[in-house]
């Protein structure tokens, strides 16, 4: 839903597939400026620009490129792309179809994330039709040499696979584990091809931002966030669900259109991101400051802290693909931490140790997951000491 | 497994094998599907795979293990797993879990002694703002309660009792001609 007092880019009346249209009117570099100059960054989390993205992979010297839409949507508290797949699949598929013909792709690939196996069958239905009206398949849109095919690849239950090149790992038939970069897959991605791989509101955004231009996109949110965000509004909150708010939005405002406003806490960025207290709800919700692929979870007065962060560690104890010691281990370590926090016999220097450790996996794991892993936890034991230490056993 | 089963099971691995291709990023559909109409993946499947696209088994093996919606071990004709992430978990997620322990005299991780149900637990699927969810096979039902969770069970015996074979949810579902689970999945009520 989107709110009165703000705008919607993503969910305003307009006609169907202007960005396309006007694209295939246009150079690729310009295409590539128009990206870039929106100031238009990636929606899964990272924040990367995607015009830049698109530029570095449109540079790549190779017959066969990939455009690969990131729908492995497995962040707790993460359910935006689920909302956009069913509501604007056209503007989804328009966004990856811009994204082939810049940079010289024939193929585009959804990769899906397994629980939403329902949505496949609407998805190629959109696909087929869109086939049908010349918007996919050869000569798009009356224009010689413009190819461009999509289709589906189911995942199959594992949050790593979000990850970019697990994901890319995943699709080549290989277990999801995540591969060193560089190379980046923007040279060396599927198959070893030059790939982009964006997220599912990043393509849709990627279509606005040439329908409407960059200025207008630039306009809304902050200089170096641009444009609007959707967040998954989920947890102590009156009104839940699926909000389109501009970039840089403080947590309080944020709050108040979600009907959560006597909150004592609230998980920005999911499991991996960070659990920010009520003294800090004026941060803002931005790439440079709380950064957020769209997760927002409201924790009420007396919710139990300690119980939130058992849940988090508890996910990554389960999702850590086990390649790298520090987060195989360290989130077992962690895990176990919080089982002596909650019966009430951790000291403050294991605790410290415990920090520590957190740290060193932030530094040491190989992949975003392993790095972001312990943040909830250190966050949490940051603000909450006095509600997690020494307490009552039941 | 006897020779007609066996027999069978080749010939749908090679099927799967000719219409998906032999190279390795085939490797995922065809065991998805295996999954879907067979329910699991048994050594014998494995090895077939790993011959068709000429790998060594282990490598067919090491993917099954990697992902949680495949299996190399037997599960139940209704795979029910309840999301246990935060959301859910704020929601009350536990007192579901209770009552589904209770109607199918099951612990989470088991199946039930007439194979009928497995009872798992699922991380984040995606459905924060309508929970508690939880998936039957693969479908998505969601804002459960304990009472809720007590006629989706009945639902699923009533479909056994038609249906009593996994394999055929994929034909009806594909027919359009049944609702394979009662109760219409609620696409985005709320937004």
């Amino acid at each position: 839903m989107s709110s009165k007092n703000h705008p919607s880019i993503l969910f305003r009346e307009s006609q169907p597939d202007e960005g396309l249209k006007k694209a295939v009117g246009l150079k690729r570099v310009d295409v590539i400026s128009m990206v870039r100059e929106s100031g238009l960054r990636g929606r899964g989390g990272a924040g990367f620009p995607t015009g830049v993205k698109w530029n570095f992979a449109a540079l790549a010297q190779d017959e066969t490129k990939y455009v690969v839409c990131n729908a492995d949507e497995g962040e707790p508290g993460t359910f935006k792309d689920r909302v956009l797949l069913t509501e604007r699949t056209d503007l989804v598929l328009e966004g990856m179809t811009i994204a082939g013909r810049t940079i010289g792709a024939k193929e585009g690939i959804i990769y899906l994330r397994g629980e939403y196996d329902y949505l496949r069958r609407h998805l190629e239905a959109v696909i087929a039709r869109r086939e049908q009206a010349n918007l996919l398949g050869d000569d798009i849109l009356g224009t010689a040499g413009f190819s461009f095919r999509i289709h589906v690849h189911m995942g199959a239950g594992a949050y790593v696979c979000g990850e970019e090149t697990a994901l890319i790992e995943s699709m080549e038939g290989h277990r999801g584990e995540p591969r060193n970069r560089p190379p980046f897959p923007v040279n060396t991605g599927y198959m070893g091809h030059p790939t982009v791989v964006n997220n599912v509101e990043t393509f849709a955004l990627a279509a606005r931002v040439v329908a409407l231009g960059a200025e207008t996109f630039a306009k809304v949110g902050l200089a170096s966030s641009t444009g609007t965000k959707l967040f998954s509004v989920s947890g102590d909150c009156t009104r839940p669900g699926v909000y389109e708010l501009p970039m840089g939005l403080t947590i309080e405002e944020l709050l108040r259109e979600v009907g959560g406003e006597d909150a004592k806490a609230v998980q920005v960025g999911g499991a991996s991101g960070t659990c920010v207290p009520h003294k800090a709800f004026t941060r803002r919700l931005a790439f440079d400051d709380a950064s957020t692929g769209g997760s927002i979870i409201v924790f009420g007065p007396q919710r139990d802290m300690l119980r939130v962060a058992r849940n988090f560690m508890e996910f990554f104890d389960e999702e850590s693909c086990g390649q790298c010691t520090p987060c195989r281990r360290g989130n077992r370590v962690l895990l176990e931490g919080i089982e002596k926090l909650e019966q009430g016999v951790c000291t403050l220097t294991y605790l410290s140790e415990l920090k520590a450790l957190g740290e060193s996996m932030q530094l040491a794991s190989k992949c975003g997951l392993g790095q972001s892993s312990p943040n909830a936890f250190l966050s949490i034991v940051e603000h909450f000491k006095d509600e997690i230490l020494a307490r009552q056993t039941a | 497994m006897l020779v007609l089963e066996r027999e069978g099971l080749g010939r749908l691995i090679r099927e799967l094998c000719d219409r998906h291709g032999r190279s390795r990023p085939a490797l995922l559909p065809i065991l998805q599907e295996l999954q879907e109409t067979q329910g699991w993946i048994s050594d014998y499947a494995m090895q077939a795979v790993a011959r068709h696209l000429d790998i060594h088994p282990v490598e067919v093996y090491s993917v099954i293990t990697f992902y949680a919606f495949l299996n190399s071990e037997k599960k139940g004709r209704f795979v029910i797993r309840l999301c246990r992430t935060i959301s859910c978990d704020m929601r009350d997620k536990d007192r579901v879990a209770r009552q589904l322990e209770q109607e199918l005299g099951v612990k989470f991780g088991q199946t039930t002694a007439d194979g009928r149900f497995t009872l798992e637990w699922s991380n984040c699927m995606g459905m924060c703002d309508q929970g508690p969810a939880l998936m039957v096979n693969k479908q998505i039902f969601t804002q459960i309660s304990p009472e809720r969770a007590h006629e989706i069970i009945e639902s699923c015996r009533r479909i056994y009792a038609l249906y009593p074979e996994r394999s055929e949810d994929t034909a009806l579902e594909a027919a359009g001609a049944v609702q394979v689970l009662a109760g219409p999945l609620a696409l985005e009520a709320r937004s």
